[in-house]
């Protein structure tokens, strides 16, 4: 990774996303330059006034009052240049930082599920968030502290050499020593690094393990065993800390060292020079040459920082594009229509696989009639959730064609083929805001009166009513205060709001009682009746009375029709029927 | 982080060492400049090349010792902060393990861990920040106006007034721009927020067709962090420019002022250049400080949340008894009522029952109805509000936890396993458990064949949480983990809803004939409690029905409206 930290086309796909407010990396370049270059004069100009300052008697006021002023306006000029390259430097950041995120999220969205399905949330998250919060911290304020640097460093030695190029010469050969030592250094506490973060993780995985499950390690009474465990990791965690800290914070006293030997020559061989020749080489001069071998040294020290801030934005730069590069969904055909189904669904010779080594639907056809009930069953995990992600277009079919009112679904717009089907999943989402705006997600012009219609139909406004601020209280994914079986209610009244002509229901409420279980069975019929709906069925009540139903295994289609038909077939439902809802 | 300084009491010496070897440090490099102007005036002046070469050589030899001292300074900070984490990781660890289920439910595991691992380690980068670095500063600034002082009094007034102005200026900055920067904290972990929603809630969002809106959202958020951090960008970019600015117009001072000091021949050049030197010093000892006061801050904000956890009570007392007593009563509720939140409402109500030795007692409800309470009470991880739990006749607030505990073979709800071997995770039950004895375990728990199949054995890995067993294997090794100590009380919480009805059939025909265990089996559905010797049915924290399952069918309403709903005709 290391070598390849400098990589072209990654610059040139940064720079596409700085260009549209490059104003602001121009001049803050350009500011900073000016601040730069300012401060080495008021630097020279410091050095003129102590020329005027000889002796007792030996003042030059004139020149010193004149000398006063010209710092006082250099001064000023630093001031605004200083702090205006500081304003636009962070302004094209965040800007840039904006920029990335919303071309992330707008990607997000329009990806296709499989690519959600297949990663890790939490990574994509971090990509998103803290990625790129070190692109903009790395690789925008570690460029321009590198571009000071490097004017920092050109100009004084220019400046040195203009001076006196035997003393600039000892500065500038000797000054980027200290930079070497640095990385030596660097290079040998990785190791002890590397060590102290083993360790670290070995106590992250302990803690996470034990802590995390505190309520069994007491129910089985072994926090005694345990912290004999985590004391052992403590300690060895405390020696290799001890030594990783202390490794990584030598650079700066050696560095600092070298620099002050520079500062002490530079001092020694001015003075003899002064000795020499006090006409040629003044005290003043001397002056504002101590403190321009400082200057000069104070770029070098920030420089080994300033690459390890790089090459790690880069690194985030090149996950952040990873998501950026993230495949997408075919936009809609142009002549695309806009469905409004009556619940006709033909499927017809579809073939379907996650990943091309398995193929998991081969041939499956199916006619469901409006107002037609559907019932998928099957054990757990034999992946009933795929003709869900079919029939909504969640994925798209390998190989024949599913029809919607007679109308192939990939001729219609996504959205409207979704909006035709209420859908209820097993995992219940819940959007971050009030239990009204959640209700309300589907259509949020919706009046108070249909929010809590909709949540009287689906048994929710019973629990809404006693919450702290009813139906504005504000809930989320972990906010606590409700509970799962509640959650799922309310994921029924989010489509109790609008009811399509086709539904698409699991029916595992595992997580809601039983008797409020019951209650929401006898709304799922009501709203049932009459619409065309795909059942994950776990009732038998449901199964029987389903006009077809998909027997799945394994993530295949293995049997279909109706209860009759496949109990005489003595096949796959069959056994399931008998283990599971026969008597026990 | 004050508040925890007593995690450094084992670390005196080096937290002391530390700061006095980087005062030693800073003394030596306050001296730097005022040997400089010794140079300029005495031996440039004089033309004495030897006493140049003299003060170099002085001026070297300072800088090594400097180096040193760095060096012991930076040894001993990095000693005493990871000395003080440790500490702190073991008093915390002690405190956790001290909690009741309470004060777990109260904090939350996923707090808990982020405090004991992240806030901790960055408490104790605070400490060694703070011994290295954040007192250098202070050093430098003092020291250099010291310096300024003893070289003229009137000119080391200059740099009083200067520094001081510059202090409150930096205070200003920092006070206008902390609280705004915890707003763009929040504001970021919005969008955090934001974006975990859409991704797991991909499928809804799509489903509603509302990406769109989404977006819209989104980049709205998005909008106001940024105008909030450029707004915050303005002002906090003020400080290195201000700061220069006044050190400047300092120098300025010095020179015009200075000028005629050496005029009058009370100062000298080299002393002009000396006090410009100092300037520079205080200026750039005081961004550093700035930059420190958010790496300290951020410090003292996890090192806040240490203390607060640290600051926690066990509310439960444990008791001292033991009790090899064995009555008939095995298990006895006396009137118990119990809330989880104070003020809130109770979780169970007025509960009493008896448990005889060597029955099964089964307790089914919807829910949130009660069940697993009951349990966490007889356990004692939660104390009782009123009323009375009796194990074995004594009370449970009597017992030593190890006593009470060591009685319970509890199968949680959760199918939980740790790290290690097959053995290692049935041992938990019983520490000493031979392989013979977790075989046996293992076939009441009904996974002899799985266990047959794995070439390893006993000595199969288990991975973190288990996740290289199925859920079903997982749940049937927490039933093994339980058996193996052959408990007086068996609790099977729930605990067979991965198993396919057959297996959960032969696991509880297994327990029946091969533990002497009584058994508490809680569950929702009908079919696994049906044939306990007595059922209790949870409503909503109440007992709403006792008896056997015929009993109940005929007199309890709640109980024939579950057995409806499940068995479906199948067991009328």
């Amino acid at each position: 990774m290391k070598g390849k930290a400098l990589d072209l086309g990654m610059l040139k796909r940064l720079y596409a996303f700085i260009r549209p407010n490059r104003k602001y990396l121009f001049l803050s370049l350009f500011c900073s330059l000016i601040s730069v270059l300012a401060s080495l004069l008021a630097t020279v100009l410091a050095g003129e006034g102590v020329d005027c300052i000889v002796g007792a008697g030996n003042v030059d006021f004139k020149r010193l009052g004149l000398i006063a002023a010209a710092i006082g306006v250099v001064v000023a000029v630093i001031f605004v240049s200083e702090w205006l390259q500081n304003i636009f430097i962070q302004k094209l950041a965040y800007k840039t930082v904006r920029n990335i995120r919303n071309d992330s999220m707008e990607t997000l969205q329009n990806a296709p599920l499989s690519y959600i399905d297949s990663r890790d949330k939490g990574d994509i998250l971090s990509r998103v968030i803290t990625d790129v919060t070190e692109i903009s911290d790395g690789l925008l304020l570690g460029f321009t502290q590198l571009f000071n640097g490097v004017v920092t460093i050109a100009a004084t030695l220019v400046i040195m050499l203009v001076l006196r190029w035997e003393i600039a010469l000892v500065v500038g050969i000797f000054t980027p020593l200290s930079l070497l030592i640095a990385n030596y250094v660097a290079k040998h506490s990785a190791a002890e690094f590397k060590k102290q973060a083993v360790k670290r993780g070995e106590m992250t995985a302990l803690v996470d393990e034990m802590v995390g499950n505190q309520k069994v390690v007491k129910a089985f009474l072994q926090e005694e065993n345990n912290t004999e465990k985590f004391e052992k990791i403590n300690e060895e965690l405390k020696e290799s800390g001890v030594k990783a800290t202390f490794f990584s914070s030598l650079p700066n006293p050696s560095t600092r060292f070298v620099n002050n030997i520079i500062y002490i020559a530079v001092g020694l061989i001015g003075a003899l020079m002064v000795i020499g020749d006090p006409a040629a080489f003044t005290v003043g001069t001397l002056t504002a040459f101590l403190m321009y071998a400082g200057k000069y040294a104070k770029p070098f020290n920030e420089i080994s920082g300033v690459v390890t801030e790089l090459q790690s934005a880069f690194t985030s730069a090149r996950r952040v594009f990873e998501v950026l590069d993230a495949e997408q969904e075919d936009p809609d055909a142009p002549d695309a229509e806009t469905l409004h189904a009556e619940g006709r669904v033909e499927i017809e010779n579809v073939r379907f696989s996650y990943n091309k080594e398995t193929e998991l639907i081969r041939d499956l056809n199916l006619r469901v009639e409006r107002g037609e009930r559907v019932a998928i069953v099957g054990p757990t995990g034999c992946g009933k959730t795929t003709i869900i992600n079919l029939l909504m277009r969640f994925y798209d079919v390998d190989g024949g064609r599913i029809l919607v009112d007679g109308k192939n679904i990939e001729n219609v717009t996504r959205n409207s083929l979704r909006s035709s089907y209420g859908m209820v999943l097993q995992e219940t989402w819940i959007k971050r805001g009030t239990v009204k705006e959640n209700i309300a997600y589907g259509r949020p012009e919706a009046t108070d009166e249909e929010i809590e219609a909709a949540a009287k139909k689906a048994h929710a406004h019973g629990f809404i009513r006693r919450l702290p601020q009813g139906y504005d209280t504000v809930i989320g994914e972990d906010a606590g205060g409700i509970s799962e079986g509640q959650k799922q209610l309310l994921c029924i009244a989010r489509i109790m709001l609008d009811l399509p002509n086709m539904l698409i229901l699991d029916e595992a409420t595992s997580s809601i009682d039983t008797r409020t279980e019951s209650k929401i069975q006898r709304a799922f019929d009501e709203m049932m009746e009459g619409r065309t709906s795909f059942v994950v069925a776990h009732r038998l009540s449901t199964i029987e009375n389903a006009d077809k139903i998909l027997v799945m295994k394994a993530g295949r289609i293995i049997e279909q029709g109706d209860h009759r038909e496949l109990l005489q077939k003595r096949g796959f439902y069959y056994e399931l029927y008998n283990a599971q809802f026969a008597k026990v | 982080m004050w508040k925890l300084r007593r995690y450094l009491k084992h670390y005196i010496k080096e937290t002391l060492v530390a700061p006095l070897f980087k005062f030693f440090e800073a003394c030596l490099e306050l001296i730097v400049p005022v040997m400089m102007a010794e140079m300029i005036d005495v031996g440039i002046k004089n033309g004495n090349t030897a006493y140049c070469y003299f003060i170099a050589a002085v001026l070297v030899g300072f800088a090594a010792l400097g180096l040193v001292c760095a060096l012991i300074a930076q040894y001993y900070a990095a000693k005493a902060a990871h000395g003080y984490g440790t500490e702190l990781r073991s008093a915390m660890y002690a405190k956790i393990n001290s909690f009741s289920h309470a004060e777990l439910d109260r904090l939350g595991m996923p707090a808990l861990i982020t405090r004991i691992t992240a806030d901790i380690n960055q408490s104790e980068k605070g400490v060694n920040r703070f011994l290295r670095l954040f007192l250098r500063a202070p050093f430098i600034v003092v020291g250099a106006l010291v310096a300024s002082l003893i070289i003229d009094w009137k000119l080391g007034l200059i740099f009083v007034a200067v520094t001081v102005v510059m202090g409150l200026f930096v205070w200003l900055i920092m006070a206008l721009t902390i609280p705004r920067n915890k707003t763009v904290q929040r504001m970021l972990e919005d969008i955090n927020g934001l974006t975990r929603e859409n991704l797991t809630g991909a499928r809804v969002v799509r489903a509603f067709a509302r990406q769109e809106k989404e977006i819209a959202d989104f980049k709205k958020k998005n909008e106001r962090m940024m105008k909030m951090q450029s707004a915050l960008g303005v002002i906090s970019s003020l400080l290195n420019p201000v700061t220069y600015v006044f050190v400047n117009l300092g120098i300025v001072f010095v020179l015009v002022f200075g000028g005629g000091f050496v005029n009058a021949g009370t100062l000298t050049q080299g002393e002009i250049s000396a006090l410009i030197n100092y300037m520079s010093q205080i200026l750039l000892a005081l961004v550093v400080f700035a930059n420190l006061i958010v790496v300290v801050a951020s410090g003292s904000a996890s090192s806040e949340r240490v203390y607060e956890v640290l600051l926690m009570h066990s509310a439960l007392v444990e008791g001292d008894k033991e009790n090899p007593e064995k009555p008939d009563t095995v298990l006895e509720f006396r009137n118990v009522s119990f809330g989880y939140n104070a003020g809130g409402d109770n979780a169970v109500e007025n509960i009493s029952f008896t448990l005889q030795r060597g029955q099964t007692l089964g307790i089914i409800g919807g829910t949130g109805s009660g069940k697993s309470t009951l349990v966490a009470l007889a356990e004692r991880f939660y104390d009782v509000d009123s009323g009375e739990v009796l194990v074995d006749g004594m009370p449970v607030k009597e017992y030593t936890f190890k006593a009470l505990r060591g009685k319970f073979g509890l199968v949680p709800q959760k199918a939980v396993l740790f790290k290690g071997t097959v053995r290692s995770n049935v041992q938990w039950g019983r520490e000493n458990a031979t392989d013979e004895e977790i075989e046996a375990a293992l076939g009441v728990a009904q996974l002899g064949e799985t266990l047959a199949g794995w070439e390893e054995g006993l000595d199969k890995a288990i991975e973190q949480g288990g996740r290289n067993l199925s859920g079903g294997q997982r749940q049937r090794m927490t039933i093994a983990r339980a058996v193996v100590g052959e408990p007086e009380i068996l609790v099977l919480d729930d605990s067979a809803s991965a198993l396919d009805y057959a297996t959960d059939y032969r696991l509880r025909k297994a327990i029946k004939e091969q533990c002497k265990s009584t058994v508490i089996v809680i569950s929702q559905r009908a079919s696994a409690i049906k044939n306990a010797d007595k059922i209790l049915v949870l409503d909503d924290g109440r007992i709403v029905g006792e008896g056997t399952h015929d009993a109940l069918l005929k007199g309890c309403e709640v109980y024939k409206e579950i057995c409806a709903s499940q068995l479906e005709g199948g067991a009328k």
